[in-house]
């Protein structure tokens, strides 16, 4: 759909700096709304986690959700930042069926955490992102446009209006511009929400779906010609809902701008879309005329003042975060930094991490999570997490390998039946009967029998090219469609012809 | 004058019937009775239902003329009357007293509008934590009364749905916005009911109609349900015809709750036992502040002569009853009305956007031709009357970025400043401390219907003595001080925050001290004064 002019990456940069901008949005995962007691769980029927509170009925008035300023709070140390004493709700006034009051109830110049970081590596580089603010505000409802082509408003015969997700709790986290990326600007916004997403994981307080809207990400981006004093004008990409899809985001901005620029045009200040299917951005709506939302204090809240002694101990209890448990993990596992990258790129730490936990050596069970599972993720089109193998099943596996009970090969038979659904893997042995072959009668046969099939190898072998042997082995393995042990065929094979 | 109450004549309801419960003393209609008796004579044996149908008989009757209801349903008030009489709780507490509530009060599945079409037709599915407090309590809602649309007036001119009288005179106006709820309790359509005040709006038609009106502490009265129109001034309280009668219902509706994170989680001060106490006339070691810029020295413009002589006379009253009275300046009321009609339009321009017509009330325009946008236009350009709207555009414009500086944040300077007068007036340490400040409620009294519609800044001017208490979120209550040209004027009694219990003490002193002066209470004789009147016309 896009019919942009795109400057190539590469010579982009020949020209111009990027500049970029994350403002995240995290649902937390807390049972009850911001301001009302109504359930948060995702994908109920329509309209049915509402009350006068989240509806925005006349006369309703919101009390704010404890557990929700925690967890902001929570995050704001988990990213060094300063925790406001006193600070309030402000109103952002704008008209939308999505937002029930006619207002969103969020925070405007007095945010509960300010100047905070967060480190992030790329390629072995380390680039310091610098967190502006962290506030605390009401998710909005769901429009759902009916009758159109695209989903979206333009075509659509009418539209309808989910309220379930209308005052979920919304933790927004806002970067400051980070200059000096350059090149390497897609992978850094990519890295940033990647340990972001890790961090609020570890805390516990969401679940962080990108996939559910539980983590949304909005990219700015601006261009300023190479050694120039100022930057561009810059544009807000929403709707990028992938980490893939905030690095797509960022490059095509950064080839249309200079597309743009370069034909002396200017850079118009907006919002736009991204699109997963093309990877590209359009104009949404045009921020020239930039929305006044008349912010000021909710009269209907009461100022936040958390207590020093409460933040204190919040911020004594925060869990082992990310980047201190990769360093130990590092070390633990004995991994070099390009091993650990290989490991967080796959999103397998926690697993492996998990399995290990569950008696495995790190080692293999890194092999298997990257090896084998990994292949078997592709295949099916999903991320490792959502394999249907536990890191329990996987550690079992790796312990029944060990144990000689079967070997890698039929370990792979074992996972099929594990994937399928068959139980645990002993169990999916025993039913399947995957057990390595013991010098049983059957094994006996098989050894004889194919000896007695190739007397051509045999005559090799006994020649002195013993390296024929392979051909008999196999021969062996086949019939026991590779419930055998190669070693013990061999030494059997070597027992009977040498 | 002549007295207009106590007339056997009084009701239009003609024979009687239910009107009439056992004789006490001269007060023998229910309609002419003070909470206070009602719940005697239900102690002696009169039904919850007799009184409610007593009320209804005179809804009946002179509704029609008084304009007070915008919703009754007589069939559901009986039923609940007879369900109260059936538990055998008539009588104790609240139960089986018939109440009115203004319909900025949200009742469950009872048609609540805010006096404006764009919530005509809705019918909310929960209760206002006063109308389920008073529900618990067993109280009988006869209806729901009339009011300057959301809450936004004067003189209750600006209800988009009829035009309510005074019962003193059924030319002039009955105040507002709780104009119904004073007009009903004034008239005999309802013993007592709920108003709520943003700048004024039940101290103001209390004191143009004779009668008791309370604006509690901001925060000690629940704003749950209460359609906002601004939030960090409403607050619901009690009208009545007695000042004991009107602590009794602040203290069922009063109370700390957790729906409401601007209530204040303290126990409320003991209102109906403070009444009782000071009922018994004995003022001694309380100092009373007269509040120099509402209608003081070089400050008296607006104000009417009669309303400063009988001003003059109830402070006059206080000193006799041993209180010692001094005058207090306070610079920063000359400000309130500026900064009220600042900060009370912003808020009310947000919390008036959810009336948008896509999930309740009006939608006009949705005929498939129109976008999103046409059609919530369309909806509050229709919905929305005259007054709302230009209070809307005023917040709009105070808020906007460039203008929020000098607008409403110069106002909440102004209200700072307002709160720092009262301070100095309350807890000064030098000796010059007063106990309550007084002032007339209003400058002038009810004035002629259509008087002032054509002219806003003459409107909010009748709210010029209630504003200050109202901004700094201290208590405020009106009392009948007597009648000027026929029509009562109203003394305004302020105190600290949560003081209110210092309101109703000294308010009925004054009352019963008056009372005995008088000769006379209040006014339960609509029909006659309309005849008068109508006979006057011709």
């Amino acid at each position: 759909m896009s019919a942009d002019k795109l400057v190539d990456y590469d010579e982009v940069l020949t020209r111009y700096e990027p500049l970029i901008g994350l403002e995240t949005h995290v649902e937390l995962g807390t049972a009850s709304k911001m301001f009302c007691g109504c359930s948060t769980v995702f994908g109920a029927e329509p309209n049915t986690q509402t009350c006068p509170v989240c509806l925005g009925l006349p006369g309703a008035l919101p009390v704010a959700n404890e557990a929700a300023i925690e967890a902001t709070i929570r995050i704001g140390l988990a990213l060094g930042c300063r925790i406001a004493t006193w600070c309030r709700f402000a109103r952002k006034n704008y008209f939308y069926p999505d937002i029930p009051k006619g207002f969103q109830t969020s925070q405007y110049d007095e945010p509960l955490c300010t100047a905070g970081h967060l480190d992030v590596e790329v390629d072995g580089e380390t680039y310091r992102v610098e967190i502006e603010r962290v506030h605390l505000e009401e998710d909005t409802g769901k429009n759902l446009h009916v009758g159109g082509a695209t989903g979206r408003i333009h075509g659509a015969d009418h539209s309808l209006v989910d309220y379930n997700r209308a005052g979920i709790p919304l933790v927004e986290i806002v970067t400051r511009p980070i200059p000096g990326a350059g090149a390497k600007a897609p992978e850094v916004a990519r890295a940033y929400v990647t340990e972001l997403r890790e961090i609020v994981k570890t805390l516990g307080v969401s679940d962080v779906k990108m996939e559910q809207g539980s983590l949304r990400c909005d990219v700015n981006l601006s261009l300023a010609p190479v050694g120039g004093l100022e930057w561009g004008t810059r544009t807000e990409t929403k709707n990028v809902n992938s980490l893939r899809s905030v690095e797509r985001s960022v490059r095509y901005e950064m080839r249309r701008q200079a597309a743009v620029l370069d034909d002396g045009l200017r850079i118009v200040q907006e919002t736009r879309h991204f699109h997963e299917d093309t990877g590209s951005t359009s104009s949404g709506r045009s921020k020239e005329e930039a929305t006044d939302y008349r912010y000021f204090p909710e009269p209907d809240l009461v100022p936040l003042a958390p207590d020093e002694e409460w933040v204190a101990k919040l911020a004594a209890t925060l869990p082992e975060l990310p980047a201190a448990r990769r360093v130990r993990l590092s070390e633990e596992w004995g991994l070099s930094a390009t091993e650990m990258a290989w490991l967080l790129n796959a999103g397998a730490l926690d697993l492996v991490g998990d399995t290990v936990a569950a008696g495995a050596p790190p080692a293999d069970a890194r092999k298997w999570w990257l090896g084998e599972l990994a292949r078997r993720a592709n295949d099916a089109g999903v991320e490792l997490p959502e394999l249907a193998v536990t890191p329990g099943q996987v550690a079992e596996l790796v312990g029944l390998v060990a144990a000689g009970t079967i070997n890698d090969q039929l370990a792979r038979q074992v996972l099929d039946g594990v994937l399928a659904g068959e139980g645990d893997p002993a169990a999916v042995v025993e039913s399947r009967g995957l057990a390595v072959m013991g010098e049983s009668d059957e094994l006996v046969a098989a050894v004889d029998a194919a000896i007695a099939g190739a007397p051509d190898v045999v005559a090799k072998v006994q020649g002195g090219k013993v390296q024929a042997l392979g051909a008999l082995v196999g021969a062996v393995m086949k019939t026991t469609r590779g419930k055998a042990d190669a070693a013990t065929v061999k030494r059997m094979l070597e027992e009977r012809l040498l | 004058m002549s007295s207009p109450v106590n007339d056997a004549r009084a009701s239009s309801a003609g024979d009687g019937g239910a009107e009439r419960v056992r004789s006490r003393g001269e007060d023998s209609t229910v309609t002419s009775m003070t909470v206070t008796e009602l719940q005697a004579a239900l102690k002696d044996g009169a039904t919850s239902v007799d009184l409610t149908r007593a009320y209804l008989d005179r809804i009946a009757a002179d509704d029609g003329t008084l304009g007070a209801y915008l919703h009754v349903d007589p069939e559901t008030a009986l039923e609940t009357a007879a369900a109260v009489d059936a538990a055998g709780r008539a009588g104790t507490g609240l139960a089986g007293l018939p109440v009115a509530l203004k319909d900025v009060v949200v009742t469950e599945g009872v048609p609540t509008t805010s006096g404006s079409k764009i919530l005509q037709g809705w019918l909310p599915p929960y209760d206002a934590t006063v109308a389920a407090r008073l529900k618990g309590a067993g109280t009988v809602l006869l209806g729901k009364t009339n009011m300057d649309e959301f809450a936004m007036g004067s003189s209750t001119e600006n209800s988009a749905y009829r035009v309510t009288r005074n019962p003193w005179n059924p030319e002039r106006i009955p105040g507002g916005s709780s104009g119904g709820s004073s007009a009903a309790v004034a008239g005999g359509l309802a013993p007592w009911a709920i108003g709520t005040d943003t700048g004024g709006s039940i101290r103001q038609p209390a004191a143009l109609t004779g009668l008791v009106g309370h604006k509690p502490t901001y925060g000690s009265v629940s704003r749950y349900g209460l359609i906002a129109f601004s939030s960090s001034l409403d607050q619901a309280g009690p009208m009545a015809r007695t000042v004991l009668d009107a602590a009794l219902l602040h203290e069922a509706i009063g109370g700390h709750d957790p729906l409401d994170s601007t209530s204040i989680d303290v126990p409320l001060p003991v209102l109906a036992e403070s009444a009782r106490r000071g009922a018994a006339g004995d003022l001694s070691g309380l100092t009373v502040g007269v509040v120099r810029e509402l209608g003081g020295d070089g400050h008296a413009e607006g104000y009417e002569t009669g309303v400063l002589a009988r001003f003059a006379e109830a402070v006059a009253l206080l000193e006799s009853l041993g209180a010692e009275v001094r005058e207090v300046s306070c610079p920063a009321f000359d400000l309130a009305l500026p900064a009220y009609y600042l900060i009370a339009p912003s808020e009310a321009s947000s919390n008036l956007a959810r009336f948008d017509g896509v999930r309740y009330g009006l939608r006009v325009g949705d005929d498939g031709t129109r976008d999103l946008d046409e059609v919530m236009a369309l909806t509050r350009e229709q919905g929305f009357g005259p007054e709302v709207k230009r209070r809307i555009i005023l917040g709009t414009y105070a808020l906007s970025s460039g203008y929020y500086e000098a607008y409403y944040g110069q106002a909440q300077k102004v209200r700072t400043l307002i709160s720092r007068d009262f301070n100095a007036a309350f807890d000064s340490a030098d000796g010059s401390r007063v106990d309550v400040l007084v002032s007339p409620t209003t400058p002038t009294v009810a004035f002629p219907l259509g008087a002032r519609v054509d002219d806003p800044i003459a409107m909010y001017a009748a709210d010029l003595c209630t504003l200050p208490a109202s901004l700094a979120g201290v208590p405020a209550i009106s009392v009948p001080c007597g009648l000027s040209d026929g029509l009562p004027v109203g003394l305004q009694i302020m105190a600290p925050a949560l003081a209110d219990d210092r309101c109703y003490r000294v308010a009925a002193a004054l009352e019963a001290a008056q009372d005995a002066a008088r000769g006379f209470r209040f006014l339960d004789q609509l029909t006659r004064r309309t005849a008068d009147a109508t006979e006057g016309a011709a």
